[in-house]
């Protein structure tokens, strides 16, 4: 069934776009991650521009994010003082982005920065998550004892001054780091068109030492706020998202994401770890691929000041 | 589609003829367009125009070894910039740039025959017959110019623009059914750009213009597909609030309707 898409100004497949929405949905539902850094690429693939895929992307993400939240809420499993610090920096951080966003569409160069994020975020946190998840079942194998939390090993930045109690996670932190990563992935988020939670949630766990019963609903309360952000000022500033091609996205997406989170369940954390990893490593890949061989049309046409 | 059940809403009649001495307003040209108001409803996915007309002859009339028709289709007209990747520090990236100014976003020319068997070069270049003389105006830094036709960005904003059905030259797309009356398509693409269509019909014999005449059409987005693209562009805060309304209910409603706990 073909649909003419009144932003993007192009016919698509509903069907496609569904399909698209429950896989993304189903491998964000598993990994409680947002799928952003997996959607927008799929939707620049089949002829949207990057513009209308990055703004759309934003407003999909917003909508399978509160699914999410609304059940970790429900297990209490969400740090609401926690969630607020980091949206602290992240608002700042979004803002930032969409205005670098805007700046670099007039530059004619946000495919090529949007592309190198790709690489270079993607592949270093899917190698890290690769690594770490190999590790760790190497770990479960020997029969060691696979804790995250190691107290005592406290790094520099649980010296920083402003501390303050994050109650639901049980930990003791300044401000200033938490703050500095919510800007970080508010930036990020409006750059890319992820909700930048597979690179909070490795911060959170690794920098912040923040448990893991805690941490995904966490990064999921502040994804919906950063996304529903994203998703005002890219309509404000670029007038670029497509409000039919995001319900599309979102009703694959909601319901993919209850397989994924079924079949998620079923898998051991670290092996859960390793295939994100893998997953992630691999689209960075693909990026990198893309940018260092030469591609097979050289020119590119935009229209200046409009289609992104 | 069908062109039949089109109503003919209007015909364009020419009464600019051209005033060369010997075969002063011989001929003129009726045309009129299958349907002058294309609507992009959701359901768009391409769709095809069809042009007819007749030439008119009154008794002066001489060509006696038949017509050549070029119809030229130009789009709603925007700055364009096309851009050229080259290997910088081991990867592809945008280097080289050229905007071309006030180009049509769509652009089709059709004619019954090959163009350069239709007029000599110095009529095509004059006349803006074919792909290879329509004027592609470019600035190249402080210049504002079109090149010649073999120019690398020119021919690849042409090849690109083809490509996505935008651009196109078809030299067998217009039809005589009989000596004096003819047809031909307008083929829209899916991508079509929203505006006005200029059509621009030349009429020539024997290598040389005899008369032309011009007639459009509009594409327009109409109902949700309009609503949508005005607020979006016009109340983009709006907008952006009730799409992420929109968001939030659909996240919420599934959260109910998969509710496991």
């Amino acid at each position: 069934m073909q649909l003419y898409l009144p932003i993007a100004d192009i016919p698509i497949n509903v069907f496609l776009i569904l399909a698209m929405g429950a896989a993304v949905g189903f491998v964000s539902g598993m990994f409680g991650i947002g799928g952003g850094f997996l959607l927008t690429p799929l939707l620049i693939f089949i002829g949207i521009s990057p513009a209308v895929a990055v703004a759309s992307v934003s407003t999909h993400i917003a909508a399978s994010s509160l699914s999410g939240a609304l059940s970790y809420w429900r297990k209490r499993s969400i740090d609401l003082t926690l969630a607020l610090v980091l949206l602290g920096g992240s608002i700042l951080g979004t803002v930032l982005g969409v205005w670098l966003f805007t700046y670099l569409r007039t530059l004619g160069q946000l495919d090529l920065v949007i592309a190198l994020s790709y690489v270079v975020l993607l592949s270093g946190v899917g190698a890290a998550m690769f690594y770490e998840g190999m590790r760790a079942i190497a770990r479960a194998r020997r029969g060691g004892n696979p804790t995250l939390r190691r107290p005592g090993s406290h790094s520099w930045i649980h010296g920083l001054p402003l501390k303050m109690r994050f109650k639901r996670s049980k930990i003791y932190l300044s401000v200033i780091p938490v703050n500095v990563i919510g800007l970080l992935i508010g930036f990020i988020g409006a750059i890319m068109g992820v909700g930048g939670s597979f690179i909070l949630i490795p911060l959170l766990i690794y920098l912040l030492r923040v448990p893991t019963s805690t941490v995904i609903g966490t990064s999921m309360a502040l994804t919906l706020v950063t996304m529903v952000i994203a998703t005002v000022l890219h309509a404000v500033t670029n007038h670029q998202v497509d409000a039919v091609l995001a319900l599309i996205l979102m009703v694959g997406g909601v319901t993919g994401a209850q397989f994924g989170a079924r079949a998620g369940q079923r898998i051991r954390g670290e092996q859960l770890r390793l295939l994100l990893g893998l997953l992630i490593f691999a689209v960075g890949v693909r990026f990198a691929v893309e940018l260092a061989i030469r591609p097979e049309e050289l020119y590119t046409i935009r229209e200046a000041g409009g289609g992104g | 589609m069908s062109w039949l059940r089109l109503a003919i809403v209007g015909i364009a009649l020419s009464l600019g003829c051209i005033a060369s001495s010997d075969r002063a307003c011989a001929e003129r040209l009726i045309v009129s367009v299958s349907n002058h108001r294309v609507t992009v409803t959701s359901s768009y996915a391409g769709e095809e125009l069809v042009l007819f007309g007749s030439v008119e002859r009154d008794g002066n009339a001489t060509a006696q070894d038949g017509y050549d028709l070029v119809v030229t289709v130009s789009g709603p007209r925007a700055d364009m910039v096309t851009r050229r990747k080259e290997r910088r520090f081991g990867i592809w990236v945008n280097a080289d740039s050229r905007q071309f100014l006030d180009v049509p976003a769509y652009l089709a020319i059709s004619s019954n025959r090959p163009i350069d068997r239709i007029a000599p070069p110095d009529v095509r270049r004059r006349q803006q017959l074919g792909l290879d003389n329509v004027l592609l105006t470019q600035r190249v830094g402080t210049d504002y110019a079109d090149v010649v036709a073999s120019d690398p960005f020119r021919s690849a904003f042409v090849r690109l623009r083809a490509d996505h059905g935008l651009y196109r030259e078809a030299t067998s797309a217009v039809t005589f059914l009989t000596p004096t009356l003819f047809r031909t398509g307008i083929p829209l693409p899916a991508e079509v750009p929203i505006g006005t269509y200029n059509v621009d019909i030349q009429l020539f014999s024997n290598g040389a213009l005899v008369t032309r005449t011009q007639t459009a059409f509009e594409v327009v987005k109409v109902g949700f597909e309009q609503f949508i693209a005005n607020t979006a562009r016009h109340h983009g805060l709006a907008y952006g609030l009730a799409t992420a309304m929109m968001a939030l209910l659909t996240g919420w409603m599934a959260s109910i309707v998969f509710r496991r706990d």
